[in-house]
């Protein structure tokens, strides 16, 4: 039934359609009257109003940078600052002969060869915005700003910009960790806001500055301005002025900073001071720095090139990016992984040499002689290696990992700075999937003595020593002590991150190990002994020395004759006062030689520019 | 009723147009605005090569899409429709589940390429309303007509929470134009509209804070001149700074000056206007005009119900989309994210598009001649 009531409906359903269709296209052509008679109202009737307005339309809406928030010192000392400064700038889509614009310029201001080639090094680079305008000389005197003035109008496109430009009053001796701030390029383009970096030119690109960015760089404010034809401002009408970014306090000490730098001296290598108790770098040197103040208006690729490709590879952040073999630095934590699988039972006969069964390989000590009957406290004392082939012998590769894993080692630390490395903690399974290559017992015997494959990064070293002075207690490192809003007094503390704590069977198993420690430094036999001379307090300690250069099985490693690039590197663990640790210290300098001779001095002298400061 | 279809097909004359299913007017017109649209584009991205070959790249994919979707029989688009919407509905919740996308989750990436599931609502909401309502005698019974309410209100919903004003407006408009030519009476009609105007209030609870203030600026464009309002007061001064005759090609200081935003998108009328003044304009909506007309003649020649709504929804929604561009540009209606279709830089919508126009010339091409 319904079937054929639709049949007999076909003709009027498309008779319905067919009046609908024909209301549809007359409302369709209403509607377009409309938009006509609009358009006519606007274009014709109104054409002479628009027209003006047109032609003055010179109103534009310019965004306004925000002030880029300053950084400190833990103790307020400035290291990050915004100063004042004319630069010349030019916008490229308003000249006509940019070389003639040039040459003109240079017979009014001093333009240097490399201000010209960084300048147009930046003209040929794809430009984030159009009418950008690009600077090509930084910090102009008054003279010359006013002999600008004077010439203004015969250079369309090209004016005196008063800007500020980041500026790191100590220099190198921040730098890995401040960062620096630098033109914002296309890449970085793509991962901020568009709008509320209208104004901005700059951004951080590493360390602090580029961490904190978002603290740091403010929200962006408008001023609708008033421009003649060739786009220059005539006067301001409105504005929305610009949120500056927050200052940023570190947990940095400048002076402490100071301190660390000149006591690695001429090394090039790291040393990283922590605050166990609650994490906060102190200081974190990686030595040789650079100036960060070149990058900042740009750096001639002269002058950029001798950086990077320097012997002494300045660039390069030791610190989190140096990954080191630690040497013996890491007994103590095996000494603790030892005691907490209960394979610390009798004492180890050292001759000079083990020798794993089955093998003549003779893997030797550091000492040729031997050190003899030895016990855990001597073995660390005494930096025995005897005596941690065999402990790692009978703790077997993976189960060493896994202890060693828990202090972080072959572990991001999580520092709050973008690109630290992990260095690495070998287990069978890592060598298997990345070497594919099955474990071999002699690298067990090597990792025991922190060689072989095993590296750590120097922040790693030091947080891993945090959490031994501390007996377990582990804490992200943070280099953000505070934040302060533009123009407020009130500060909003950094909250320190505590990570999963190490809990052993016996709380004893940390004083044993602590004790050798001291005795390293305070014992008679002690490796370095030498350091801890007139000390004022006591502390715990342990040298380490990595190996750069593969000794043949019977040559003899002598410091004098071995190219100084591949010279033994000088490590050294510590952390002070023993009964309530304040500052933990790891020190790497890089072809120095014995731990005990170079890294041990160091850390002392870290320790007591920090804990003797209040003191005479 | 039996259809043969062999019998009175091969009555037409042979030609390429007409074996590759292409309706020969209407491919004339969108070509002509096509090409009209890169010229303005040309213009307006301040003559940049790059941009243009882009955009020629995309009409080029975009004609292609409409031809391959001409090949599709209305028969079979009957088929799919209810399928492809449901699809397209699951689409629209895994975006708002697992979504990304610039500052509004539109995209869904589908790991090999990314994806606007709102396009395919766009073609398969009218599609679906179509199917449903060809099943039975026209004019709709008030319970159907309650069932495609709902059918409507989904997507829609879906799309404003992505959150996407324009895009939603569009869609629930492409159905509300699907009702209108199933002949529901017009009492219902203005119920309805009595109804959305009681709920406008509610509407306006659950808007975006951007988009509160974009209808604000409309009301009163003097309040916000230093953001949304700039737009309109802008695309004004250059309409109307163009006469009658406009400032000639490439000449728009409006635009070029930069004073002018979204000029090689949603405002690129404006940079039309100014460079071609009223007489240009005339032209262009004589283009639009001229493609809608047929649109509607196609819908009005088709042989079943389904075709006859689809293709009708297809013609009129097209006018919508204009309507509300134009009509945002010269602000007489709020700024609402719409591109200027066909002539706006940007890729989706303009595939989109296309397979919209592909279907009407399938509806046309696979007609088979009865005896009136």
């Amino acid at each position: 039934m319904a079937r054929k009531l639709k049949i007999k409906d076909h003709a009027a359903e498309t008779r319905l359609f067919a009046n609908r269709a024909i209301v549809a296209m007359v409302l369709v052509i209403i509607l377009m009257l409309v938009i006509v008679a609009r358009l006519f109202y606007l274009q014709v009737v109104n054409h002479e109003h628009f027209s003006t307005a047109s032609r003055n339309n010179r109103i534009k809406i310019v965004p306004v940078p925000p002030t880029r928030g300053l950084i400190y010192d833990r103790n307020g000392v400035l290291l990050a600052e915004n100063i004042p400064s004319f630069s010349l700038e030019l916008v490229a889509e308003q000249i006509n002969d940019m070389d003639d614009t040039l040459n003109r310029l240079k017979s009014l201001i001093s333009i240097s060869e490399s201000d010209l080639t960084i300048f147009k090094r930046l003209l040929k680079q794809k430009r984030t915005r159009r009418f950008e305008s690009l600077p090509l000389r930084f910090r102009l005197s008054e003279e010359e700003v006013a002999r600008f003035a004077v010439n203004r109008h015969l250079f369309p496109g090209v004016d005196i910009q008063a800007r500020l430009i980041r500026s790191y009053p100590f220099g190198d001796l921040g730098v890995h960790v401040l960062g620096y701030v630098g033109r914002i390029n296309i890449k970085e383009l793509k991962r901020i806001d568009p709008a509320n970096y209208s104004a901005t030119t700059h951004i951080g690109k590493l360390g602090i500055e580029r961490a904190y960015e978002e603290l740091l760089h403010g929200e962006v404010g408008y001023r609708q301005e008033e421009v003649n034809v060739q786009g220059r401002t005539l006067r301001v009408l409105n504005k929305q002025p610009p949120v500056a970014g927050n200052n940023i306090f570190l947990n940095i000490d400048i002076k402490l900073q100071q301190v660390v730098t000149d006591a690695l001296g001429e090394f090039r290598g790291s040393a990283v001071a922590i605050d166990p108790r609650n994490g906060e770098i102190l200081a974190m040197v990686s030595k040789p720095g650079y100036d960060p103040n070149l990058f900042v208006t740009g750096i001639d690729s002269k002058s950029y090139a001798e950086l990077r490709d320097s012997k002494d590879k300045p660039l390069f952040n030791r610190t989190l990016l140096g990954q080191y073999p630690p040497g013996s630095t890491v007994k103590p934590f095996m000494g603790l992984a030892g005691l907490e699988a209960g394979k610390i039972t009798e004492d180890v006969f050292c001759p000079g040499w083990y020798t794993l069964k089955g093998d003549d390989h003779r893997y030797r000590d550091w000492k040729k002689v031997g050190h003899g009957v030895t016990d855990l406290d001597k073995a660390i004392t005494e930096s025995c290696d005897v005596y941690f082939y065999e402990l790692a012998h009978r703790l077997r590769i993976d189960s060493i990992h896994d202890f060693m894993s828990k202090f972080g080692f072959g572990q991001r630390t999580g520092i709050d700075v973008i690109g630290e490395l992990a260095g690495l903690m070998p287990s069978r399974e890592w060598k298997r999937r990345e070497r594919r290559l099955p474990w071999y017992p002699g690298e067990t015997l090597i990792t025991g003595i922190g060689q072989g494959f095993t590296l750590t990064t120097p922040i790693q070293l030091a947080s891993a020593t945090a959490t031994l002075a501390m007996q377990g207690k582990r804490i992200k490192p943070s280099l953000l002590h505070a934040t302060q809003s533009a123009g407020e007094q009130a500060m909003q503390y950094h909250q320190t991150e505590l990570l999963e704590p190490i809990q052993l069977k016996h709380t004893r198993h940390w004083a044993e190990v602590t004790q050798a420690m001291r005795n390293v430094v305070h014992g008679s036999h002690g490796t370095a002994r030498g350091s801890a001379r007139g000390a004022k307090y006591k502390y715990a300690g342990k040298t380490g020395t990595a190996q750069v250069f593969g000794i043949a099985q019977d040559a003899e490693y002598e410091e004098d004759k071995v190219a100084a690039k591949l010279r033994d590197h000088s490590l050294f663990i510590s952390f002070a006062p023993i009964d309530k640790p304040r500052i933990a210290v790891a020190v790497v300098a890089e072809n120095a030689g014995s731990g005990s001779r170079y890294a041990a001095p160091i850390a002392r002298k870290i320790m007591d520019a920090y804990l003797l400061k209040d003191k005479p | 009723m039996i259809i043969q279809p062999y019998t009175s097909a091969h009555q037409r004359k042979f030609s390429i147009a007409n074996s590759l299913h292409i309706d020969t007017t209407l491919f004339i017109g969108l070509l002509l605005l096509a090409s009209l649209g890169l010229m303005i584009l040309f213009s307006a991205s301040n003559q940049n090569p790059d941009i243009i070959i882009r955009q020629l790249t995309r009409l080029a994919v975009a004609f292609t899409v409409m031809i391959v979707v001409a090949q599709i029989s209305p028969g079979q688009l009957r088929f799919w429709a209810p399928w492809l919407f449901a699809i397209g509905i699951a689409l629209l919740v895994a975006t708002l589940v697992f979504g990304e996308g610039k500052g509004a989750d539109r995209w869904l990436n589908l790991g090999f390429v990314r994806f606007q599931p709102s396009e395919l609502v766009k073609i398969s909401l009218p599609m679906m309303l179509a199917w449903y309502l060809a099943d039975r005698a026209l004019p709709p019974k008030p319970s159907r007509v309650i069932v495609c309410g709902v059918l409507i209100v989904v997507p829609t919903l879906l799309i404003a929470k992505q959150p996407d004003l324009g895009t939603s407006l569009l869609i629930a408009s492409s159905g509300i134009f699907v009702m209108l030519l199933s002949g529901i009476r017009w009492r219902f009609v203005f119920g309805a509209i009595t109804v959305a105007v009681a709920a406008a209030p509610l509407l306006w609870i659950n808007m975006h804070a951007y988009q509160q203030r974009r209808v604000l600026t409309f009301l009163n464009p003097e309040t916000d001149k230093l953001g949304a309002g700039w737009h309109i007061v802008q695309s004004k001064i250059a309409l109307g700074s163009g006469g009658t005759y406009g400032k000639g090609w490439l000449n728009g200081t409006q635009s070029h000056l930069e004073f002018l935003p979204e000029r090689s998108t949603d405002f690129i009328f404006a940079v039309y206007g100014e460079e071609f003044g009223l007489m240009g304009i005339l032209l262009l909506l004589s283009m639009y005009l001229f493609i809608i007309a047929r649109g509607l003649y196609i819908a009005s020649r088709a042989q079943d119900t389904f075709a006859r709504l689809l293709g009708g929804s297809i013609a009129i929604t097209f006018f919508f989309n204009v309507f509300v561009n134009v009509g945002m540009v010269t602000g007489l209606l709020p700024v609402v994210g719409l591109p200027l279709p066909i002539v706006s830089y940007g890729g989706t919508s303009m595939v989109t598009l296309m397979v919209a126009f592909g279907i009407l010339m399938s509806i046309h091409t696979h007609r088979k001649l009865l005896s009136q």
